[in-house]
């Protein structure tokens, strides 16, 4: 062994942790300092929620957590235990949301790995101020990156399903 | 890598810390904590997550002389409260500045204070709003003003088995006015090249706190009663209050940039202050 970077942890203790992940009761076995990001996506099985600068910079990883959206790569699995978590497979269980069809329409999605993050970011911006303005939406969502710089589509596509979600037209 | 344990009462977590000494850290957001433990900055024996415990202070509670804050109060909670946007303007406009919403969600607001980062957001405003912390240990509890609480960088007086279980913030004098100022190179997370804090009574007695341009978050003595209009007097007052500032060279600004900078935005802030003296105009 050459240095500690080089432990594997394969002998880690696991501890069991039960939490909620879109509605269903799921309970892994994770050792302590496994994130929630890595437990969603390798011992839950959902993918969608990415992993990219893995530091709470990009967005990449945001999810819902007991409703609020949270970086999924700063909190651990451990501390989810009994608590609610949604991610952006539990958004659209009924297939693409309002708002996931605006991002379409904007033509906000280019290479794509962001938008699940986005979307996250976006729904939780819309339950808490649904019809945020234009420097609202920057505001909110200035946690989330997008390598392809797709922010003005991305701020038409919020614009575009609060407009929607209030019964306007747009 | 670190073992978690999930404390339900003080006397618990209190206990867990005593035992770890220098190996454990007190866990609340983690969103600097879980960066730490990423690059192998921090590497800590225990981790005692804070967010189980029953009997830690409430998260906040508004008396009539000022506020008190507990360890598991995020951000996110603190910016929205009506009260604490009534009477700290400086803190919110700060504490609005750090990470992002997804961030300001998780990370704590005593936690902030106990990483002692220099150039933490919310250091420069609680130092002009005189905050003191209460730190506690199995062996009872102490406080001290913030001021002596940060001792260098990532350096507090909290020491191994010890925790800080509350903040509180004095409620500013009648006819006072705070405001907050910083600079980053982009808007959303990053970390301020240079922030300041600027409160002023209704005499014209300027306190500063200054982010990023010392070791530690530094804060001025009260200055000479000026009037906000007199620009040749707030240059007098500016002049001296920023005498302590020691910032260094590094990837966000050289030392003679960020005292330019501190310069303009510690002038902007004065002024800033001054127009929300009168907090019945502001509410309007």
């Amino acid at each position: 062994m050459t240095s500690a970077r080089a432990d594997d942890h394969l002998l880690d203790e696991l501890q069991t942790v039960t939490l909620t992940v879109n509605g269903s009761r799921r309970s892994v076995a994770v050792p302590p300092h496994r994130t929630l990001l890595d437990g969603l996506r390798e011992e839950v099985g959902l993918p969608g929620t990415k992993s990219c600068c893995a530091e709470g910079e990009c967005g990449a990883c945001t999810v819902l957590l007991d409703g609020r959206a949270v970086n999924s790569c700063l909190v651990l699995c451990v501390e989810a235990e009994g608590h609610e978590v949604t991610t952006i497979e539990g958004l659209s269980q009924d297939g693409l949301t309002d708002l996931q069809e605006e991002f379409l329409n904007a033509g906000a999605v280019q290479c794509g790995f962001c938008i699940p993050g986005q979307v996250v970011a976006a729904e939780y911006l819309l339950r808490t101020n649904p019809s945020p303005s234009e420097d609202e939406i920057r505001e909110g969502m200035s946690g989330n990156l997008c390598r392809c710089a797709g922010y003005q589509r991305i701020v038409r596509a919020v614009q575009a399903t609060a407009a929607r979600r209030s019964g306007g037209d747009d | 890598m670190p073992n978690y344990y999930r404390p339900t009462t003080r006397a618990d977590a209190l206990a867990a810390l005593a035992a770890a000494g220098e190996g454990a850290r007190p866990l609340v957001g983690g969103t600097d904590l879980l960066v730490g433990l990423r690059h192998h900055t921090l590497e800590p024996e225990l981790l005692v997550d804070l967010k189980g415990v029953t009997d830690l202070p409430e998260p906040i509670v508004v008396t009539d002389d000022g506020v008190r804050i507990g360890p598991t109060l995020t951000l996110g909670e603190l910016v929205a409260h009506p009260v604490v946007r009534g009477w700290f303007p400086a803190l919110v406009e700060a504490a609005l500045t750090v990470g992002s919403v997804a961030i300001r969600n998780r990370a704590s607001l005593v936690a902030n204070s106990c990483n002692a980062s220099p150039a933490a957001d919310t250091a420069p405003p609680l130092l002009v709003h005189d905050a003191r912390v209460v730190i506690s240990s199995q062996e009872g509890d102490r406080t001290a003003a913030l001021e002596e609480f940060f001792l260098g960088p990532r350096r507090t007086l909290c020491g191994p088995g010890e925790l800080v279980t509350r903040l509180d913030l004095p409620r500013p004098e009648e006819g006072s006015g705070s405001a907050f100022r910083r600079l980053t190179r982009r808007r959303g997370v990053d970390l301020a090249t240079v922030s300041v804090a600027a409160r002023i009574d209704a005499d014209g007695h300027v306190v500063l706190g200054l982010g990023a341009v010392g070791p530690r978050p530094l804060r001025t003595e009260p200055s000479a009663a000026v009037d906000p209009a007199d620009e040749a007097g707030v240059d007098r007052v500016l002049d001296e209050q920023l005498e302590i500032a020691s910032p260094i060279s590094d990837v966000r600004g050289s030392r003679e940039y960020r005292l330019a900078m501190l310069r303009v935005l510690a002038k902007r802030a004065v002024l800033a202050a001054a127009d929300r003296r009168h907090p019945r105009e502001m509410a309007s």
